[in-house]
């Protein structure tokens, strides 16, 4: 297949060793973790210590350096089996913005911990009133001589509370002409004065990943934890969630991918009317729509994760992956659950942990709507994307 | 300490099995394959020898399409590869064949592989190599060891019995699954497999021993149920159980 032709050997042999561990670890924390809202801090060590966590980082930051993809695939290979524990590679999440805007020191300092799996990074952009819309943020940053204070509330944080680094944006000029203008990104430490964190709890899914409400009171950071420019803040979040979305296309696949084979197999041996429900027409319509919207989703996000290997992610391309994949994700996981019917609704299967666990792909790391506007700006030229090459119809 | 382990890449029992058009083989194209899960055993085993008594350890295959299971193996621990690039269709004997005509061309102390292979379970390829190659040799060994110039082993047997074996070196132990808890493949190993050798080591191999008749699906297996009065069933089910070597 397209899919497999696209890999080199050795992002083959990733994608079969994340296979191996997440098949043969997963099951023994899926169920625990999801019930009891639980941080799988061993599982994490165990995959750290393989590799894992850092495959994306260079490997003169602590990682594996093996590029996107891989780290991609085997995102998808963790989520093939529960997306709540596949989180535990986005304990990285944040330290892409180091490595894509931060000085040298910063990059030596806080990148390595995190590729190895010893340190955990989170990203603080959305505020209670500031989600899609990352420009209506609040929280600020007041330049006080050599520092920064910053103040504010940050929510729905991945990581916020099980962090050790924290990555944040805030409003450096308030007074700015635009609302996108004047934002900057800050590192902050965990156990800074004035930072405290709140574990939020009873989500619908994903449970075994950290969410967290984040309290910035007073908190003073010296001027070197300013990541890129100051002022910049909006345009390095729009650069760093181009790349972080092609990781959620991936997580979609993944749990797109889990829920057909359960349902396959499900299929092949419940027996309804004397006969297997995968002998039911309406049941092999089901089977081959999945599998091929599956497929589709999958070649998009390779697609976007060759492109960002190849320099730069484009933004369209990976807007395009994230949106389908997504979707394709949401009507995978429904119609697997339909194929399980009773069994699938009382809760206790893998496939409805997948049904509640599904839902977060359309909402985080930006919503439908807004990949769904990126696309639209892409192929109307007003962001710099492939998808703005549209030759004129000779028919016009 | 040199120690080779023979693999074998192997479609997984789990694949969808379909039966070619000439009826004598299976069609390839819904097979997924692996390391024979045996010999994912006799790696681990051969990687902890290495780990404590040093030396090397070298990987065969037989086969064209083996490279990503040499490739596990050399991510797993092991020093280098060599495949005998044979076209599908050769029987236990012309592996063995092969094994041997790649071990005549090194020294080793000690050969491991797995018990049987997943798909053939013939359980042939060990045991014919040693004979061939005339050296002793331990089947379906849960227990290994290596000191003084022998390797013990403790061996399954029939009936939940245990057999322990001494044997001088050069000799060759095929393992039985369970014997270890073979490692998972790291990035880490992924990186180093790379720089690793995996050659090719080309054999003219003799005619095939065995010839396939027909491969066809089982007839459905029914389930059993026991029926009598209750003194009658327990002996039954007991003796149903002492057969499959659970009780003594």
């Amino acid at each position: 297949m397209l899919s497999d032709l696209t890999l080199s050997e050795e992002q083959k042999a990733v994608r079969e060793a994340a296979r191996e561990f997440a098949e043969k670890e997963f099951p023994k924390y899926a169920e625990e973790c999801d019930r009891e809202e639980k941080f799988p801090f061993e599982l994490l060590r165990k995959a750290a210590s393989l590799g894992f966590v850092g495959l994306h980082i260079p490997e003169e930051y602590g990682g594996q350096g093996m590029g996107l993809l891989a780290y991609c695939l085997a995102v998808e290979e963790f989520w093939r089996v529960d997306g709540g524990l596949g989180m535990i590679l986005s304990t990285t999440f944040g330290s892409e913005m180091i490595l894509m805007f931060g000085s040298e020191e910063q990059k030596e300092e806080y990148v390595p911990p995190v590729a190895r799996g010893e340190k955990i990074c989170c990203s603080c952009f959305t505020e209670p009133q500031a989600g899609s819309d990352i420009a209506a943020v609040r929280t600020s940053a007041r330049r006080d001589g050599d520092n920064y204070t910053i103040n504010g509330v940050k929510t729905f944080i991945t990581n916020g509370s099980i962090a050790d680094y924290y990555v944040v944006l805030a409003r450096t000029s308030p007074g700015a002409p635009k609302r996108s203008m004047g934002l900057s990104v800050f590192v902050v430490e965990r156990g800074a004065p004035g930072l405290e964190a709140k574990k939020l709890t009873n989500k619908l899914g994903i449970r075994a990943s950290d969410t967290a409400e984040v309290y910035f009171k007073d908190v003073a950071v010296p001027q070197g934890n300013l990541v890129g420019v100051e002022g910049e803040g909006f345009r390095q979040a729009m650069d760093f969630f181009n790349l972080t979305r092609i990781h959620t296309a991936f997580q979609a696949v993944g749990i797109a991918q889990g829920a057909f084979e359960l349902a396959l197999e499900y299929a092949k041996n419940r027996e309804a009317f004397e006969r297997r429900l995968a002998d039911f027409q309406v049941t092999r319509e089901k089977l081959a729509v999945m599998r091929t919207k599956i497929e589709a989703a999958r070649l998009l996000a390779l697609q976007a994760a060759v492109e960002a290997d190849r320099g730069k992610p484009d933004p369209g391309l990976t807007a395009m992956a994230k949106y389908f994949a997504a979707r394709v994700a949401q009507d995978v996981v429904s119609e697997s659950l339909q194929i399980h019917g009773g069994y699938g609704f009382m809760g206790d299967q893998a496939i409805s942990r997948m049904y509640r666990d599904v839902r977060v792909l359309e909402i985080y790391e930006g919503t439908r709507e807004i990949e769904v506007e990126l696309l639209a700006r892409s192929l109307l030229g007003e962001l710099p994307s492939k998808l703005g090459a549209v030759r004129r119809h000779p028919l016009r | 300490m040199r120690i080779f382990v023979l693999v074998k890449h192997s479609p997984s029992p789990e694949s969808l099995l379909r039966v070619s058009a000439d009826g004598k083989s299976l069609d390839p194209t819904c097979l997924t394959y692996d390391i024979n899960e045996w010999d994912r055993y006799a790696v681990e085993e051969a990687v902890r020898l290495k780990e404590k008594h040093g030396g090397e350890v070298v990987a065969v295959s037989v086969g064209t399409n083996c490279d990503a299971t040499l490739r596990k193996c050399l991510a797993m621990g092991v020093d280098r590869a060599i495949k005998v690039p044979a076209e599908p269709g050769f029987d236990a004997s012309m592996a063995a064949e092969a094994v041997v005509d790649v071990l005549k061309c090194e020294a080793f102390d000690i050969v491991l592989s797995g018990f049987m292979s997943q798909d053939a379970n013939n359980a042939l390829v060990g045991a014919l190599a040693a004979a061939k190659l005339d050296i002793p040799f331990a089947t379906a060994v849960t227990e290994l060891s290596v000191e003084g110039g022998e390797a013990r082993a403790v061996r399954e047997l029939e009936g939940g019995y245990r057999e322990e074996v001494a044997l001088p070196l050069p000799c060759l132990v095929t393992v039985q699954s369970g014997i270890n808890e073979p490692r998972y493949v790291s990035i880490m190993g992924i990186k180093a497999a790379k720089a690793k050798e995996l050659k090719d080591h080309p054999v003219k191999l003799g005619d095939a021993t065995v010839s396939t008749e027909r491969i066809y699906a089982p007839p459905t297996r029914r389930a059993e149920i026991i029926s009598g009065a209750p003194l009658e069933v327990a002996e039954k089910l007991i003796e149903l159980i002492r057969s499959k070597g659970v009780l003594r």
